[in-house]
């Protein structure tokens, strides 16, 4: 009975590097476009019509790039817990405290100069995110608990604590019964730059995956966490302290997951309102895989991804449903994944006994 | 409260804790032999809705629960062709398998939203045992799935512990090189458990569209399936503390429930989170009592290269 059987590569090529996630992109698109002639729509002007609807026009990308910053943040945000192996699936919920707590000052103190305001909007963020991501770091850290299903039960938590906010203690009493905070005072608006949407967020973001780069490579904390990802074991015998780097990663993981709350009130919405993450915290997973947790291929991926959302919303107009999104987003990590083991083995086909 | 609400309760609970149930029981046959499947909710969503569509196509909701196994299956294999063939992440690939999983069955559902059927299943009392008080109606007094959901459990608490099969299993979750060295094929075994584990999370979908809802609504398992990866650790990978833990689970969510329609002044929002909340403590409580990840399959979430045993 023949069988599949890998075999290991001599050397990993460059080639496929690239030609992986590109060939993991396009086969997404092929499988999205089964689900889309089933339910009879036609792919290639779907497809078509997603493209236009995210790079067709000044507005069009204008709009991706507003919906790629909290994925590029998020996803670099994320990706640091990855490279440690910390499964850190709780961004959205970090968004959501982020976004709470940005929002608390900036309707309680929206008088001061937006000089203060502002970085305090941003620690607030960056703190809330912090210790949502901190919870189940510290967890891991003491006790071994499992990191995963924390993050992801912490996410539930936070939405629901947004919503009570927005539909109880800090509705505007002017929304006419809508579930909104009143709007921030014009000192907690990040600016935006030009006549569009994109505001400052996008510099923010690129700012933190130039230090992202620096870090990784070039301090030794960036060192302790690659050991680390790779072996706690080892780590430990070379005297680094795990617990401590486990604390300090997912506090930060967390923290700029925060900051992407903050950043999409402040440069946004400019008032709490649920749905403030439509799933960014989850996206942002897949952007970091596919980014293979690079910084730089991470801003690439997230732009990419914001693409994809905004010609998802465009495809509504014309009734497919925006879980075409979704399908796609899951096929490229299977894809992606089952490539990346081409990266390392060949498969060939043996016979039983020569297994 | 008074006793006949107790009853009530307890009743809600069993109702509300079978889709736990079989989720977590799929779970814990798929990581026993060492695959670690976080697309639980995923392969339940594309359950809940296949079986839903084929029960209103086809009028007969046996079509229907036959076809949400099949799509949790087929869910089940992509992880583990991922996942053991190709040896691939099983945390990302579990993660895809959710997000792919909520986004065929939003697709596919979109038609469905809205749409009403009947109540396929009958309560079925089951003679003389239905009559004892408390216990009748709590255990009692269910119908057919409920009632599969139960012995099922037991069924794989049998298989797992008392047959050959379920000592081929546990080794190769436990060690698969040894298991390879006697002639167990590990490769088999994880597609096995991880196909079936696909089925049973199909059935759980199935549960919530056609017995519990019955309806289809997008995103309906509203983070059920992650609440039974939680289980299967609060059960300590054995089936027998897996039902006690879903009903457990079933009762909290049965009492958030009644809670809100009796006006409670908690906020809905708060009652929504309790839930998770619980489920955060119970994973703390239980890790820290068994200190660190004690009765975890050794081998999980480990692929399996026979060159590097």
């Amino acid at each position: 009975m023949p069988g599949l059987k890998l075999i290991k590569r001599e050397n990993e090529s460059i080639l496929p590097k690239i030609l992986v996630p590109l060939l993991a992109i396009i086969l997404a698109f092929l499988s999205g476009a089964i689900f889309l002639s089933i339910s009879g729509f036609n792919p290639g002007e779907t497809y078509i019509k997603m493209f236009t609807g995210a790079f067709g026009s000044t507005y069009a990308l204008a709009e991706t790039i507003v919906k790629a910053i909290p994925l590029m943040l998020a996803g670099l945000a994320v990706s640091l817990a990855f490279r440690m192996k910390l499964w850190n699936i709780g961004a959205e919920g970090q968004i959501y405290m982020g976004a709470f707590a940005a929002s608390g000052l900036a309707l309680s103190f929206g008088n001061l100069s937006p000089w203060f305001l502002l970085p305090l909007m941003m620690l607030a963020g960056f703190t809330a995110g912090g210790i949502w991501g901190l919870i189940p770091g510290a967890l891991r850290a003491f006790w071994e608990v499992n990191e995963t299903i924390i993050t992801l039960m912490l996410n539930y938590i936070a939405i629901f604590w947004v919503d009570f906010l927005v539909f109880g203690p800090w509705k505007d009493p002017e929304s006419l019964g809508f579930p909104l905070t009143p709007r921030f005072s014009p000192n907690a608006y990040l600016p935006a730059l030009g006549d569009t949407r994109v505001h400052m967020g996008l510099l923010i973001a690129i700012a933190i995956a130039v230090l992202f780069f620096l870090l990784i490579k070039y301090t030794r904390w960036g060192y302790e966490i690659r050991v680390i990802g790779e072996s706690r074991a080892a780590a430990h015998y070379a005297g680094m302290d795990v617990i401590k780097n486990i604390l300090l990663v997912m506090a930060i993981s967390g923290g700029i997951a925060g900051l992407a709350g903050m950043i999409e009130v402040s440069g946004i919405t400019h008032r709490l309102q649920p749905g403030i993450s439509p799933g960014y915290g989850y996206t942002a997973i897949i952007v970091a895989w596919l980014g293979r947790l690079d910084p730089f291929a991470i801003i690439v991926v997230a732009f990419l991804f914001g693409a994809l959302l905004i010609g998802g919303f465009n495809l509504q107009s014309y009734a497919v449903p925006f879980s075409i999104v979704l399908i796609l987003q899951g096929a490229v990590l299977f894809f992606l994944l089952a490539g990346e083991i081409f990266m390392k083995y060949r498969l060939s086909v043996v016979r039983k006994e020569d297994q | 409260m008074d006793s006949a609400a107790i009853v009530a309760l307890l009743t809600a609970a069993v109702v509300v804790g079978t889709p736990l149930l079989y989720a977590a029981m799929g779970e814990l046959l798929t990581e026993r032999s060492g695959i670690l499947n976080l697309g639980v909710e995923g392969m339940m969503l594309v359950g809940a809705v296949l079986g839903f569509m084929i029960t209103v196509n086809t009028g007969n909701y046996w079509y229907g629960i036959l076809a949400a196994m099949f799509g949790g299956g087929m869910m089940a294999a992509i992880h583990a062709f991922i996942s053991v063939t190709l040896r691939g992440n099983q945390v990302v690939s579990g993660l895809a398998l959710t997000i792919f999983g909520t986004g065929v069955s939003g697709f596919m559902g979109k038609p469905y939203q809205g749409v009403n059927i009947s109540m396929p299943f009958d309560i079925i009392n089951i003679p003389v045992l239905s009559k004892i008080p408390v216990l009748g109606p709590v255990f009692f007094s269910h119908n057919i799935l409920v009632y599969a959901s139960i012995l099922i459990a037991l069924v794989l608490w049998y298989i797992l512990y008392r047959t050959r099969w379920g000592l081929t299993i546990r080794s190769v979750g436990e060690n698969p090189a040894a298991a390879d060295a006697v002639g167990i094929s590990v490769s088999r075994v994880r597609y096995l458990c991880t196909i079936t584990g696909g089925i049973l999370a199909g059935l759980a979908g199935a549960y919530l569209s056609l017995a519990y809802a019955p309806s289809w609504q997008e995103n309906m398992t509203a983070g059920r399936g992650w609440i039974a990866v939680a289980l299967v650790i609060f059960a300590l990978w054995n089936p027998l503390r897996a039902i006690l833990g879903s009903y457990l689970f079933g009762g909290v969510e049965a009492l958030t429930f009644r809670l809100q329609a009796t006006g409670v002044t908690i906020s809905p929002f708060f009652l929504s989170m309790f839930p998770y909340i619980l489920t955060v403590l119970v994973l703390v409580i239980v890790t820290i009592r068994l200190r660190q990840e004690a009765g975890a399959p050794t081998a999980l979430a480990t692929p399996y290269d026979r060159e590097e045993r």
